[in-house]
């Protein structure tokens, strides 16, 4: 366990101590760790498995099936493109690949700056408003091509503010 | 909050709850209330800044006194959407924007004046309608499962007392637990998650089983791309779902109920933390609930974005902390479910009509639908047609009644191709169907399946091997990998349709395709990959020929498959003016040397090699002179 800190072990652990009375609670605890630190590397697998006495083969099994959990640290921004059946037939392809082109990353990658992921999100049930992109859970709605431009350059200036 | 023990406790604050819902609609004294759409589409359009500012200015102008102002669930017309309602008036107002808040505060709210145009326009009439019930779109509807939703304040259990809430289960805490069961076959409920299993026949399942640990679990692991009314149900009655989990679970002999729930949904995930919560304070949930020896919780895990967990048995795994893999059945859940123990696994929906059955009886739902499916289903229309949203129908309604009539039809004067039942799992339907009234078997006779309720429409723009392979992409990525007729052969089969798309396939690809399709149907362990293939078996069914004109005349007709269409500018409407060479990213346009007659400038042209059919220079002409081939 040498890359982490003393802070996120007590952090982790005290993730793991939350579900001490559910039964198989794995996946709420991983969930926990993936909204906090944005990803669930193996050495806080291992420290999980020691908390939850599950094996770490098991808990890799899990982490890996599930496309929420992620071994590799995501973007600052994750752009969710959605690509459900009511955003597809009203053209989220094009506005898939135009996040894709600006921003040099096919869905699924980070930018090298760690400020933008795009993942292709499969029906966010805002059919209403298609389609729809949800960039860290705000939800964009009736998205044009010709506004991506702008999304990003905000989000950009934003992101750059704050850093 | 005092606890409520006793059934004549729960009648005294119901009664109380109900007088106070009811004075805010009917504005007793004097007083009026404000409510906005609370749903995920409504508050992705500003819906709760738009609160905030009602909020604001009512304190502002000293209004606090006479004025509420509340969010509700879903209204279900999301195309329209953010929708403010105003009683005892009851004027719904519409595409609300938070610039027009003001205006309703000054004219409406203080000056007694209706805002004409922000009421809805009736698009055959052209007339303004002000009130929600004589919208066209809602005139057709029955709410049952949407019951609450959109009227009541889903954040408040005193509005969902008001409105009924709990009288179901205290009826059913009054009988006999085979009576509960009884009740609910008789009301003819069958699974609104997708299969149409009688429901009350898995709760006799579970019954049966000897006693001991028992689970309910609530899938509301809505994947089905283009369904939301689960998410919606949630979000605008989460009270009603929990009632239904706990007379489910009074009647199977279970404790404890685990919603199961997609990360996707937070809107929906913390209105139901609130409600379980708000239950277990006023004593609804809890031990010996209403004096009674029934004890039951309520608990909540998150899905974390896997389309198979949707399937039961791998719903149960997920709880359980594992890859969410189907198990073989038997032993069905009801028999070995979660940890081993009989379980029902029951839709949101599903869960959610069970206490208007206890509440008003099974003839409150037989009397709706058809022979074999009674009652009403819940539909998210999307696509390609005007009235977007959500709606609830008796089953039996046409599929042209619930696309012209409720949907308003299609949106630029396209004409329709098909409507997609089902999601991923379900096929297409197409003119020759409309006239078909929509019930479980009567889908499935046609190739189709009723699924969740998901029902996108497609005109004449959409290609239907797209659409095939678009399933097929969303399929592959989501198989579980498991067995093997779904992990190798959804794989091979989006490779086949890509191959076609591409205008690289040949007939006999065509006939491997079709035979692979079937042999997965066949081989596969669970739903999801026996009914992989529909896609594709039932947009061949439907629309062989767009198979055919892909493979041999290596053309889409809807012209969406990119690497069978290119973009030509016709010449002579060229007017050179060089705007699609300057929006072309790939430089592919170039000036030519021919002046057609009577323009001043050379023409251009796209070198066919470079381009790469964007379509940047099709949307930037303003002569109309770029045409795709």
């Amino acid at each position: 366990m040498a890359h982490l800190s003393e802070a996120a072990v007590a952090k982790i652990r005290e993730i793991c101590d939350r579900y001490a009375g559910e039964r198989t609670p794995l996946m709420m605890i991983l969930s926990d760790i993936q909204k906090e630190y944005g990803y669930i590397p193996l050495e806080v697998q291992e420290l999980v498995s020691e908390k939850t006495g599950v094996s770490v083969a098991d808990i890799y099994g899990v982490v890996t099936f599930y496309s929420f959990f992620s071994l590799k640290p995501k973007g600052k921004y994750i752009v969710g493109v959605c690509l459900g059946t009511a955003c597809y037939v009203k053209g989220a392809q094009q506005v898939i690949d135009k996040f894709s082109e600006i921003l040099g990353i096919a869905p699924g990658e980070t930018t090298e700056d760690g400020m933008f992921t795009i993942d292709a999100l499969r029906c966010i049930g805002a059919c209403g408003i298609a389609p729809a992109v949800s960039i860290n859970g705000k939800v964009y709605p009736k998205v044009e091509v010709k506004a991506i431009p702008g999304i990003i350059e905000e989000l950009r200036a934003e992101g750059g503010a704050n850093a | 909050m005092s606890k409520i023990k006793t059934f004549e406790e729960l009648e005294a604050k119901q009664r109380e709850c109900s007088s106070c819902l009811a004075a805010k609609f009917k504005g007793e004294a004097g007083k009026r209330a404000v409510v906005l759409c609370g749903g995920t589409g409504c508050l992705s359009s500003n819906s709760a800044e738009i609160q905030e500012k009602f909020k604001k200015l009512i304190e502002e102008k000293g209004l606090c006194d006479r004025v509420t102002v509340n969010q509700v669930g879903c209204f279900g017309f999301c195309s329209q959407g953010p929708f403010v309602k105003i009683y005892p008036e009851d004027t719904l107002y519409r595409l609300v924007t938070i610039d027009d808040v003001e205006e309703i505060v000054e004219k409406d709210l203080i000056g007694g004046e209706v805002i004409e145009r922000l009421l809805y326009v009736d698009p055959e009439t052209k007339e303004k309608v002000a009130k929600q019930e004589d919208i066209t779109f809602y005139k057709k509807q029955v709410r049952v499962a949407l019951h609450g939703c959109g009227n009541i304040n889903p954040e408040d259990i005193n509005e969902a007392l008001g409105d009924g809430a709990f009288q179901g289960l205290a009826k059913a805490l009054k009988m006999d637990r085979a009576d509960v069961i009884k009740e609910v076959l008789d009301s003819g409920l069958r699974g609104r998650g997708g299969g149409g299993f009688p429901t009350g026949r898995k709760w006799q399942f579970a019954y049966d089983q000897p006693d001991g640990e028992k689970y309910v679990v609530c899938n509301g692991d809505e994947g089905d791309p283009g369904a939301f009314m689960d998410r919606s149900i949630l979000e605008g009655n989460p009270l009603a779902v929990i009632e239904g989990m706990a007379i489910a679970g009074y009647a199977i002999g279970a404790q404890n109920g685990y919603f199961y729930v997609r990360a996707e949904y937070p809107i929906a995930v913390n209105r139901l933390k609130l409600a379980i919560q708000q239950a277990e304070e006023i004593g609804l949930l809890g031990d010996n609930i209403l004096g009674t020896d029934f004890s039951f919780r309520a608990h909540i895990r998150l899905g974390a974005g896997a389309f198979v967990c949707g399937e039961e048995t791998a719903l149960l795994n997920s709880i359980e902390g594992q890859r969410g893999m189907p198990r073989p059945r038997p032993p069905f859940p009801a028999v070995k479910g979660l940890w081993q123990c009989p379980t029902i696994v029951n839709n949101v929906e599903s869960l959610a009509c069970v206490p208007y059955i206890l509440r008003n009886g099974a003839e409150s739902i037989t009397k709706y639908g058809t022979e074999r499916s009674r009652g009403t289903k819940v539909f998210a229309l999307g696509g390609k047609i005007n009235n977007v949203g959500l709606v609830e129908i008796p089953m039996g309604v046409t599929l042209r009644e619930l696309i012209y009539d409720i949907g308003g039809g299609i949106p630029g004067g396209k004409k329709f191709k098909a409507i997609q039942t089902g999601g991923p799992s379900g096929g297409c339907l197409t003119e020759k169907d409309l006239d078909t009234p929509i019930d479980f078997d009567n889908l499935v006779a046609k190739g189709s399946m009723m699924g969740s309720g998901g029902a996108i429409v497609m005109d004449e723009d959409n290609c239907m091997v797209d659409v095939a392979k678009f399933y097929m992409e969303f399929i592959c990525d989501e198989s579980c990998g498991k067995c093997s007729p779904c992990r190798i052969g959804t794989k091979r089969l989006l490779e086949y349709l890509e191959k076609i798309t591409d205008g690289k396939a040949t007939m006999k690809d065509l006939e491997e395709l079709e035979e692979l399709a079937n042999t997965i149907k066949i081989g596969s362990l669970c739903a999801l990959g026996q009914t992989a293939a529909n896609p594709v078996l039932s947009t061949l069914a439907s629309f062989r020929d767009e198979y055919i004109a892909h493979i041999e005349k290596k053309e889409c007709p809807a012209k969406v498959c990119k690497n069978l269409m290119r973009y030509t500018i016709e010449q002579d409407k060229c007017f050179g003016c060089g705007v699609c060479a300057r929006s072309c990213p790939v430089d592919a346009i170039q000036k030519t040397d021919y002046t057609a007659p009577g323009k001043k400038l050379p023409s251009y042209q796209i070198d066919s090699e470079k381009c790469v059919k964007c379509g940047m220079c099709l949307s930037s002409c303003k002569f109309k002179a770029i045409v795709k081939k």
